[in-house]
């Protein structure tokens, strides 16, 4: 059975028949590395191995972890990412643009059928526009910068099969956080997820985007989503080119019906997962009376353009609860521009939020804004992990933009639908 | 002697190689491996020493330094039952070994914190000295076992360019 995982790593094999297991080595089509495991990691290997990259218009770099530089060590980083971007005359260098996964479909780099890697874990985001993407440490990276190619073991495809359309107020935020619940963070087994169904089918990109990011948190290698004309429509509007055959990539199966997890989009309700996994989700009303000091919509998956609108919806008219903090850091520059169009970036202000720069923030407890000693945070991110976003006595709940905008009005963890109606 | 550190929960990379410290060089980042888990870990760990965690070991980040911290440490062998992809891909590429142990072997009574242990890279056996017992784990497919004994995919990629004779 040729699933959509085996159809992309044909392409990029070259090979036409393959079966699970099976060692190939892979072309590149587009390489992304950021400036934390970027240049100042790769420039070194590259130059005790005396190459030079091997296609430099393959390759994108953007600046999103140490954005701001907020001190000698990082703006020496920033300083060299620079330099050797100009060295090795590479054009497509996003500066404090947003974050990698944002800005890499917003500005036309992904397309159906193309093979990449990013040096950054959550770079299965990819997979929503039917691109083969995965992530790899810094070294690897060097070897795909030196040689265009990688090894890749071939996997199988798990289906997280979606039926019937999601309720109000419920988004792929909460879509994931059931998922990982239900199969746990090493559930994927380092396979290919395939995210299918007419639940799916209704996403717009950004939402198939958060579902993609966090085939990380199932420890999946990618998370794919068949590409169809809400993808095409997306890519072209991005200036991407669409290949003529992007239908040959429309295949939603996976090797055996055991591969097959199926959903159903009708009951999910607002999740919440409490310290310190995304897979100790359950449904946001079973969280009562909690309280935290930090509100945060951030990060690739929680602050794209979606996300923001879906605050603002809560926010509007509203304010955030005495006592709290709400921080929001938009994860591009072009999605926070478009809302400060229409008025939602008003409507946060108004309601008393605190504005960050456009890159990882606090998800990545990489600055000095970060969670203080025991300071618990609810969060619009994708992972909880002990320490994660600042202290090793920090805690972090996740939830979806709405979720997160509802607690900060009411000061306790709270489903979105008791100020919205259901 | 070397030592087992036997470690609990499911470790990720954010206690292996934490974000506020990853500005800093590896000997800083080093000191502060594992510290929300195991705070004795980092200034007690001594060459040949081997970890056995949980499974899904090293989930989340790429960031490769959750491995090159365990390596300059002076580990031996990292075994758990199974291991996130992107933190196996790179033990392997950095030359950190990285074995999978049968679950059911994790109940064994002798495979405890702070037992005395040697490692044999080359026939995947660890000894446990206490009990002059031994386990063997899975051995390495071929094509990875060379990238480990070649010290990693730099030096494994040095080594083809000079057989290619060329370089750009």
């Amino acid at each position: 059975m040729v699933t959509l995982a085996k159809k992309l790593l044909s392409k990029a094999s070259g090979q036409s028949k393959l079966t699970a297991g099976d060692i190939i080595i892979c072309d590149v089509d587009l390489a992304m590395i950021h400036d934390s495991g970027g240049p100042r990691r790769v420039k070194p290997i590259l130059e005790r191995l005396n190459r030079k990259v091997w296609d430099k218009n393959k390759i994108v770099v953007v600046t999103d972890h140490y954005v701001p530089a907020d001190s000698d060590e990082t703006r020496a980083i920033q300083a060299l990412t620079k330099k050797w971007v100009k060295d090795q005359s590479i054009e497509n260098f996003y500066d404090e643009q947003g974050i990698c996964h944002v800005v890499l479909p917003e500005r036309g780099h992904l397309t159906p059928g193309i093979f990449c890697v990013g040096g950054d874990s959550h770079s299965p985001t990819g997979g929503a526009f039917g691109a083969y993407m995965f992530g790899i440490g810094a070294t690897e990276m060097a070897g795909v910068l030196a040689t265009g190619s990688i090894w890749i073991q071939t996997p199988e495809t798990i289906l997280m099969s979606w039926k019937n359309q999601l309720p109000e107020y419920v988004t792929a935020k909460d879509m994931m956080l059931a998922m990982c619940s239900k199969i746990g963070m090493g559930g994927g087994r380092y396979q290919a997820i395939q995210y299918a169904g007419e639940t799916i089918r209704s996403l717009p990109m950004q939402e198939r985007m958060t579902l993609s990011n966090m085939a990380a948190e199932l420890g999946a290698q990618v998370g794919l989503i068949a590409p169809d004309e809400t993808t095409i429509a997306y890519v072209e509007a991005a200036g991407g080119q669409v290949p003529e055959n992007w239908r040959d990539f429309q295949i939603e199966t996976a090797e055996k019906p055991s591969n097959i997890i199926n959903f159903d989009a009708t009951n999910l309700s607002p999740q919440i997962a409490a310290p310190h996994s995304p897979a100790n989700a359950d449904d946001a009303s079973e969280f009562r009376n909690i309280g935290f000091d930090v509100a945060y919509i951030g990060a690739c998956t929680g602050a794209k353009y979606i996300d923001l609108v879906a605050a603002a919806k809560v926010l509007r008219g509203r304010h955030i609860a005495n006592g709290i903090t709400l921080k929001v850091a938009p994860a591009s520059l072009r999605d926070q521009n478009r809302a400060k169009d229409d008025g939602i970036m008003q409507v946060l202000q108004d309601a008393g939020a605190e504005f960050l720069s456009n890159s990882c923030g606090i998800c990545a407890g990489y600055g000095e804004d970060r969670l203080g000693e025991n300071q618990v945070c609810i969060s619009s991110t994708a992972r909880n992990f002990k320490g994660r976003m600042g202290a090793q006595t920090s805690a972090v709940y996740l939830a979806s933009p709405y979720t997160v905008a509802a607690s900060a009005v009411t000061g306790t963890l709270t489903d979105p639908r008791l100020l919205l109606g259901e | 002697m070397p030592r087992l550190w036997r470690l609990e929960g499911t470790i990720d990379t954010d206690v292996l190689a934490p974000g506020y410290y990853m500005k800093s060089p590896l000997p800083e980042l080093a000191k502060h491996c594992l510290e929300a888990v195991r705070s004795d870990f980092s200034h007690s760990v001594n060459q040949g020493d081997v970890i056995l965690a949980n499974a899904n070991m090293g989930v989340g980040s790429s960031r490769e330094q959750a491995a090159e911290v365990l390596k300059y440490l002076g580990i031996a062998a990292v075994i758990a039952p199974s291991f996130a992809g992107i933190f196996y891909r790179n033990a392997v590429n950095l030359g950190l070994p990285v074995f999978t142990i049968d679950e059911v072997l994790m109940d064994m009574p002798t495979l405890v914190d702070g037992a005395k242990v040697k490692f044999d890279f080359d026939t995947a056996e660890l000894q446990i000295l206490d009990d002059a017992t031994s386990i063997s784990l899975i051995p390495f497919p071929g094509f990875l076992k060379e990238l480990i004994l070649d010290g990693g995919l730099v030096p494994h990629l040095e080594k083809r360019f000079q057989t290619e004779g060329s370089s750009v």
